[in-house]
């Protein structure tokens, strides 16, 4: 009796702030997540559009970026290694683009001052194609790419 | 409410190593069922991470996430006991959010 009083407390307890706002009416989290999800570059097909979606020119290819644990062939497309570095000065955001996906855009993560410029990830890819490591420093975009052959998709089918 | 997240944030040299395993089915809207019908899309689309209220990493996610997402990064300064916050967000506005003690 008293252990279950004290799961519900708990339950509540770890309700955020956000969710409580958002309970109340306060807070619409439909308005938040429009801002804080770039619709536009995750529909994205091209590079092109991506940069554009992105607020960027193109990308400069770039030897300070490198993937790590990243596989040259991913026999399952469903689950597929990605780790990226960047040795950009004054790295920004990092972004993942799968070039043969049919949203050209995987991933984007933002790096505050104080936090590494590297970080690993799984992604799917549909088929063998050209993955993009996309940084943002100092306001300019620098690429890197790399070839991994998928022996299964990773879209099911 | 989806499953909790497993998380390990150690201290390695003078930074915090975060490893993330989240409980997440990132369906894409690109697959089809039995009946031919399309899948609605399900994923993960803002994870954010806190170390003492500041942000060390703010992403968003697009449906080629893999599903049951890993995120491995680190931070600098963080000290065994603190803790490490980690929230996302889905399509669905289903949010969830885990803690870690740094070790």
């Amino acid at each position: 009796m008293d252990k279950k009083r004290r799961e519900v407390l708990k339950a509540g307890g770890g309700m955020t702030l956000l969710m409580l706002l958002a309970a109340a009416g306060w807070l619409r989290p439909g308005d938040v997540r429009a801002a804080d999800w770039n619709k536009a570059a995750f529909d994205t097909k091209t590079m092109d559009e991506t940069m554009k979606a992105l607020g960027g020119g193109t990308p400069v290819p770039s030897n300070d970026i490198a993937f790590f644990s990243t596989p040259d062939i991913a026999e399952n497309g469903a689950v597929v290694p990605i780790g990226i570095t960047s040795k950009v000065p004054k790295t920004e955001s990092i972004a993942i683009l799968v070039e043969k996906n049919p949203n050209m855009l995987a991933a984007t993560f933002d790096i505050p001052a104080g936090t590494e410029p590297s970080l690993s990830t799984r992604i799917k890819m549909g088929q063998t194609s050209n993955v993009y490591a996309l940084v943002k420093a100092d306001g300019k975009y620098y690429v890197a790419s790399k070839e991994i052959k998928v022996t299964l998709g990773g879209c099911g089918g | 409410m989806a499953d909790p997240m497993k998380i390990r944030a150690n201290v390695v040299g003078d930074s915090t190593e975060v490893k993330v395993l989240m409980n997440h089915e990132m369906e894409t809207g690109q697959r089809k069922d039995a009946q031919g019908k399309i899948i609605p899309g399900w994923f993960i689309q803002n994870v954010k991470v806190t170390h003492n209220d500041k942000v060390v990493l703010d992403a968003q996610w697009g449906p080629a996430v893999a599903k049951n997402p890993f995120l491995s990064f680190k931070f600098k300064g963080g000290a065994k006991g603190e803790k490490v916050r980690i929230t996302w967000t889905d399509n669905r506005n289903d949010t969830r959010t885990d803690e870690a003690t740094i070790a």
